[in-house]
């Protein structure tokens, strides 16, 4: 029993150490990188790992708290994805385009035609008044 | 064993420094948004190792309510910038 213990110190220990070096290294990435895409996808990905690993590491250290921890570990690994993906469609609607030269963008062409109904049907809900 | 948790405070201290850098220098308004949405992940990860530090359990359930609220309130902010609120 006693060893089991050490073991889980052990392995939760490893996954904080972890999971705070990946944080460290996505909120490296959200200072340092060029572009609006870039820091995001920097401090998405490592932020939601790091953060998972930590919380992870800390229901193995004490493992009462453990049900509670993996709630707070689902809830993150949805909410950070949509959280992301709402940011990144906001700023390229709102116009912020990628800073390297790209070679294929479909989202722009679709952003474009919808953007053109929009205002052709504002045109004939304007001509109907 | 316990300098293994001072170190993980330490460097999750000096990424949310980084990431508060971000948030007062940020050209446009969605990359702040981007730089709180990384803070409030740093704060629930600090939240729940110093509840682990000072052995207190009520800090499992603020990093929980904390992070439903960030959460909502990312949405909303991407929802005004997109100006489809």
């Amino acid at each position: 029993m006693d060893t089991l213990n050490n073991i889980l110190e052990f392995v939760g220990l490893f996954f904080v150490l972890l999971g705070s070096i990946f944080l460290f290294l996505g909120a490296l990435g959200i200072y340092r990188m060029p572009d609006l895409y870039n820091r995001l996808q920097a401090g998405t990905k490592a932020s939601t790992l790091g953060a998972m690993s930590v919380v992870l590491g800390v229901g193995l250290l004490q493992p009462d708290w453990l049900i509670k921890l993996i709630v707070i570990i689902l809830f993150i690994g949805i909410s950070n994805p949509l959280s992301s993906h709402a940011l990144a469609r906001a700023s390229y609607r709102q116009g912020i385009r990628p800073f390297f030269k790209k070679k294929m963008d479909d989202y722009e062409k679709e952003v474009e035609s919808e953007q053109k109904w929009k205002v052709e049907s504002d045109k004939v809900e304007s001509g109907k008044r | 064993m316990n300098i293994v948790i001072y170190i993980a405070i330490v460097l999750i201290s000096i990424g949310s420094f980084l990431a508060f850098m971000r948030f007062v220098k940020g050209p446009t308004a969605a990359d702040r948004a981007i730089a709180l949405d990384t803070l409030s992940v740093i704060g629930i990860a600090g939240l729940v190792l110093l509840g682990y530090l000072f052995q207190r359990y009520i800090y499992i359930d603020l990093a929980l309510v904390y992070a439903v609220l960030g959460f909502i309130g990312i949405i909303v902010i991407a929802r005004y910038i997109e100006k489809s609120l």
